[in-house]
């Protein structure tokens, strides 16, 4: 799996006997010996509070699902037997629920890391493109999870987003419908959807399997983004970023433990504590947290099939990244103008999800009475800069900017002269 | 497997491998089309989904400005009872400024003296933008939109009182169901 020299050698019978037949303990033994660059910094240890998010959602899930019932009579009440009944599903129903949202948080800070310090660039693109997949199937995931409580939001939240492939010219309604298993969200959607999200994760984790496959093939990026160059420039994965890792879980873990135990429903809505009513929609249909920015996008025209384009260009311009991105330089440490046009990124992508939890009308920004900037225009003017930060910004900075000088070295950089 | 045989001097006719290959594949492709077709069709719709199909709804116990919203096919269908000035205000409109072009005679269906009648308007109650269910309730005036018919709460989407899109992003006029009279006063949806 690594391309490195192995070092493993089996001492007992037993495990020389399974090396010949099936190397799988070197496999594991070469992961652990893998020469990772030594500057990696906090921002790479979300690789592995990643790999823990997953074990907690498939471990949480599966217990969850051998309570839960997906049936639109019977879901909702299941959900609250597991929260009030069930041994320690008080405990298990918040992780699940929480964990999903410490999920995308944790992939977001690890997307915006491969996009500062260039990860995505030659020759990493596949590792690259296997991470723009695996949040592909994380959304469709978290979304097909969020429909299984069968609260308000769940419903109304499966409507509207159904509602998409129905805009499809010609074939939409016939395909919504097919996708529905129905004429409107009912029991039939219900039950294929709880199958899919059962399904889902485990497509996620043979993902992630071929996302660290290339990484280690073809090396991991480092925070100033120049190969390593010799045996100096390398430690091996453990101990030293195993314990790294281990520091940066425990302290997530706090943030996670603080939401699970004491704000299990900060991170949801209030009318998903209402069963669904196909006769009734919320006031407010709000997605997740973590869709609002992609929501506001699609709020942002007034058309519904432009809408739901932009909406999927937003994550499809994600897929070519690596090549609208002109510049040679990884890190953004050394590109000092582009670094900028960053940060204004980051913030564009909060004043979106911002937007996304908006009501398009509303006034966000006021100056005196009644007047101001609506969410509407605050949410084009930042689809607007999302969009031309990868396909202008990125394209031309590359070709019209001067670099700073680059280290000659990791080891030059970390030690300077000192040998 | 096992014994060796020297297959040097035998003769490979690439034709007739070619036509295997060919032919294999082509059966194979053939198969898995064939299996595929009911593995993509089950996702669709039932047929006790299908037969679920239709509902009679008694228009005399609607009184004047009232609406009526029942459960059909899983999704809720409005019976307004129209006051005078509703239609008057629906009738009234230029339909070359719609979005949807339609008068609102062609949004009613006949009764059985082959005649129509304004007062009772029978739609599909999902706002054709996403699917929410519009709000328009009499008593509530901003409830029901900026032209006094129905508002979608969720994108802010505007129908006038003959259901028809005048705001917002709803690319079309509510849908009207196939309904037909079957007395005077009864209708039945499907």
């Amino acid at each position: 799996m690594s391309g490195h020299p192995s070092t493993y050698e089996p001492k007992y019978a037993p495990t020389k006997w399974l090396d010949k037949r099936l190397p799988i303990i070197r496999m594991g033994a070469d992961f652990m010996t893998y020469p990772s660059p030594r500057n990696l910094n906090y921002w790479w240890t979300f690789g592995g509070i990643l790999t823990l998010c997953l074990m907690t959602q498939i471990i949480t899930g599966i217990i969850l699902a051998m309570h839960y019932v997906p049936h639109v009579d019977l879901a909702f009440e299941s959900v609250q037997r597991i929260k009030r009944d069930v041994p320690f599903g008080w405990l298990i129903q918040p992780m699940h629920a929480v964990g999903a949202s410490m999920f995308f948080f944790a992939v977001y800070i690890h997307m915006f890391r491969g996009l500062y310090y260039g990860s995505y660039k030659a020759p990493r693109e596949m590792v690259w493109l296997f991470g723009c997949v695996i949040y592909l199937i994380m959304m469709a995931t978290g979304f097909l999870g969020y429909t299984l409580p069968w609260g308000q939001m769940s419903f109304w939240g499966a409507t509207v987003i159904t509602g998409f492939f129905g805009a499809v010219p010609v074939v939409g309604e016939s395909l919504q419908q097919w996708l529905l298993g129905g004429f409107a969200v009912d029991n039939p959607t219900l039950n294929r959807f709880f199958a899919l999200h059962y399904l889902l994760p485990f497509v996620i984790a043979a993902l992630v399997g071929l996302h660290v496959w290339a990484m280690h093939h073809a090396g991991q990026n480092n925070p100033i983004g120049i190969e390593p160059k010799s045996k100096k420039d390398t430690l091996a994965f453990h101990p030293f970023y195993t314990v790294k890792d281990a520091f940066a879980v425990g302290v997530f873990l706090l943030v996670f433990a603080f939401f699970v135990f004491y704000q299990p429903d900060a991170l949801g809505h209030a009318d998903n504590y209402i069963e669904a009513d196909p006769m009734k929609t919320p006031e407010h249909i709000v997605p997740e947290w973590y869709f609002l920015p992609f929501y506001a996008i699609l709020r942002a025209v007034p058309d519904k099939l432009m809408g739901i384009l932009l909406m999927v260009a937003a994550i499809a311009v994600l897929f070519i990244l690596p090549w609208l991105d002109t510049s040679k330089v990884r890190s953004m440490r050394f590109r000092p103008v582009t670094r900028r046009w960053f940060i204004l990124f980051v913030i564009a992508c909060f004043i979106l999800g911002w937007c996304g939890a908006g009501n398009p009308d509303d006034i966000a920004i006021p100056f005196g009475e009644d007047k101001g900037i609506t969410f509407l225009l605050l949410a084009r003017v930042a689809t607007a800069f999302y969009f031309a930060f990868f396909l202008l910004i990125l394209p031309i900075m590359g070709m019209i900017e001067k670099p700073k000088e680059r280290p000659e070295s990791i080891t030059k950089a970390v030690l300077g002269g000192a040998e | 497997m096992s014994d060796h045989t020297d297959n040097s001097h035998e003769h490979i006719d690439e034709d007739k491998r070619d036509f295997i290959y060919i032919a294999t594949g082509a059966a194979a492709a053939v198969g898995a089309g064939a299996l595929a077709w009911p593995l993509v069709m089950q996702m669709g719709k039932a047929a006790d989904t299908l037969a679920a199909g239709s509902i009679e709804i008694d228009l005399s116990k609607i009184s004047e400005g009232q609406q009526l919203k029942m459960l059909w096919r899983g999704k809720p269908v409005f019976v307004r009872h129209r006051t005078p000035a509703e239609i008057s205000e629906a009738e009234s409109v230029d339909i070359a400024q719609l979005k949807d072009p339609q008068t609102d005679d062609e949004r009613l269906m006949p009764t059985p003296d082959g005649k129509l009648d304004p007062k009772y308007l029978v739609m599909v109650g999902v706002c054709t933008h996403f699917g929410c269910v519009p709000v328009g309730e009499q008593g509530k005036v901003d409830a029901q939109g900026e032209y006094g018919g129905w508002y979608c709460p969720c994108h802010g989407s505007h129908y006038d009182t003959s259901g028809r899109i005048r705001k917002g992003p709803a690319p079309t006029n509510l849908e009207i169901p196939a309904y037909t009279y079957i007395s005077d006063t009864v209708i039945k949806v499907g």
